[in-house]
């Protein structure tokens, strides 16, 4: 089976390490990233990343809750999405 | 990345905070298999089939929501009408009928299941009327239940004797729920033209002509299209309007497409419809009202609304067809008073009326809907105001619907609070001038003439 897309979307307030410890919960789940993005606008920090859950060791749900208790930690507000929504919304 | 951030970054905004979900995921059940003369085993076969049909659907839903980060606010049921199931019963037995069904909704976890229903647009069987008569005991008693009655078509024009007891059924289910605002007749719709796919309440039910079972989806979206326009420069002309709301509304129908396919897939059923109804919620934001209100209009009911109100209907609805295979059900903006708060200051204001309220149901779906009005309303007037709204579905071949509270004690310039989505109501003015003799002609008003349309 080919790739299984998802997408992690981080909106909050920057500050030292949010990728760090975002990158480290997705390598310890056994998850690659595959591109990385991100901007801030009014000085609120985005942070979007297209990673492929594939050969995640970590079931969805799970996942999703690990983020958002991070998400938590770190002040920001982090979720997880399946690729397929952001094809069915933006692309014929 | 196959994405531009701006893509991602709109879905997830939408979401977060535009309100943008999914309104309902409703599985229409047949229960055409479970009439018969003992209402006992009936009312066991209906518990029986609804729970082992509809056994995932909650669950389903919500693995849905999490995977997709998309909200879908209610899960429902939609069931074949009820005095189908169940014509040759005795009439004190149809509330054992009812319980069965609120039971099963309740065993299952979904918050409304309609399909009480009843379609005597032409004339009534008895099970019609037994049904009919028990719905005032059968909303005040149960919990979930939904009910509505179909009175009119284009095809067969107004049944006018039922159109009469209505106004008494609504007078009565609100005053056995008096303690609760007459919360009762929130749940009871009169239809002309009712759809078959409807998956939004109270007036669900599986249409005699749909499959064994089946998923119907409503999308939602007024605060995603209120933010859209509210990025148009204020001297946008009309055709920008439409453009934008057209695009707006093609991405939320895709989302609920997409949801919507899944659900049946993983439930073992077959998609049906997707219903590109706006549908408001009480919360700040998420209003059709104020849409209405950002083309220009300083407060919905002014003069201008009507055509505001056709614009906004006929762009969602040229932007959500191209985006689902299947569209069905009402399909159109909602105008519920009390679950819009931009409608409730509106009315509070003074720019609304009823009667300009029912101006606009002939330009969107789905008629005079969540209206509170005083309690001391004879009932042959809201037999009246449903005859109007009747007659405007029926000539201009459309759904409209009447879902009006007589609220019990209350008069003009009052509140009534229903709660959650309901929402809460200013109670509004009725004309008082008595249209008595005219409702108790009865008989039926012909089917109009599908020529010379003038």
């Amino acid at each position: 089976m080919s790739e299984q897309k998802a997408i992690i979307s981080v909106i909050g307030v920057d500050r030292v390490g949010i990728i760090y410890n975002v990158s480290k919960l997705l390598a310890e789940s056994n998850i690659n990233i595959l591109d990385i993005s991100q901007t801030i606008l009014k000085d609120i920090f985005t942070m979007i990343m297209i990673v492929d859950i594939k050969n995640s060791i970590n079931d969805f749900n799970n996942l999703k809750e690990d983020l958002k208790n991070l998400g938590e930690r770190l002040g920001v507000k982090i979720d997880i999405q399946k690729e397929d929504i952001f094809r069915a919304m933006h692309r014929l | 990345m196959g994405f531009a951030f701006e893509e991602i970054e709109e879905t997830i905004r939408m979401v977060q905070s535009e309100k943008l979900d999914i309104r309902t995921i409703t599985m229409g059940i047949s229960l055409r298999d479970c009439s018969g003369e003992d209402a006992n085993a009936i009312s066991k076969k209906i518990y029986d089939k609804i729970t082992k049909k509809a056994e995932n659907l909650v669950k389903v839903a919500e693995e849905l929501e999490s995977e997709f980060g998309i909200p879908i606010v209610n899960k429902r049921i939609s069931v074949t009408p009820i005095a189908i199931v169940a014509d040759n019963i005795k009439k004190e037995d149809f509330i054992l009928i009812a319980s069965s069904f609120d039971k099963a909704a309740k065993n299952v976890g979904v918050n409304f299941i309609g399909g009480y229903s009843a379609l005597v647009h032409k004339g009534f069987t008895d099970g019609d009327l037994n049904l009919i008569n028990s719905i005032p005991q059968v909303l005040s008693e149960t919990e979930r239940v939904c009910s509505s009655v179909n009175v009119a078509t284009t095809k067969a024009g107004i049944n006018m004797d039922a159109v009469a007891l209505m106004g008494k059924i609504i007078k009565d289910t609100a005053e056995l729920t008096k303690e609760n605002d007459g919360i009762g007749a929130a749940k009871l719709v009169v239809f002309c033209n009712a759809p078959e796919d409807n998956p939004f309440m109270a007036g669900a039910f599986h249409g005699v002509g749909e499959g064994e079972c089946v998923i119907n989806v409503g999308v939602s979206g007024p605060g995603v299209v209120l933010a859209a326009l509210s990025k148009l420069p204020k001297n946008a002309d009309f055709g920008q309007i439409s453009e934008t709301i057209k695009k707006t509304s093609f991405k939320i129908t895709r989302a609920g497409e997409l949801i919507g396919r899944l659900a049946a897939k993983r439930l073992g059923t077959s998609f049906g419809i997707l219903d590109l109804s706006l549908a408001p919620t009480p919360e700040i934001g998420d209003s059709i009202a104020n849409i209405l209100e950002s083309m220009g209009l300083s407060k919905c009911g002014s003069h201008g609304t009507t055509a505001a109100l056709a614009l906004l209907n006929d762009a969602v609805k040229k932007g959500g067809v191209m985006a689902s295979s299947y569209v069905g059900g009402l399909s159109g903006a909602f105008i519920p008073v009390s679950e819009d708060a931009g409608m409730i200051d509106a009315v509070e204001a003074g720019a609304l009326s009823l009667e300009k309220l029912e101006a606009m149901t002939c330009v969107c779906s789905v008629g005079l809907d969540m209206i509170a009005i005083p309690g001391d309303t004879p009932p042959e007037t809201i037999s009246a105001i449903i005859a109007d709204e009747m007659a405007i579905g029926m000539i201009n071949k459309k759904t409209t619907a009447v879902r009006i509270i007589p609220a019990p004690g209350k008069k003009e310039g009052d509140h009534v609070e229903f709660g959650g989505l309901l929402g809460h109501a200013p109670v509004m003015k009725v004309n008082s001038f008595s249209p008595k003799d005219f409702i108790n002609r009865g008989g039926r008003i012909p089917a109009p003439l599908h020529s010379l349309n003038n």
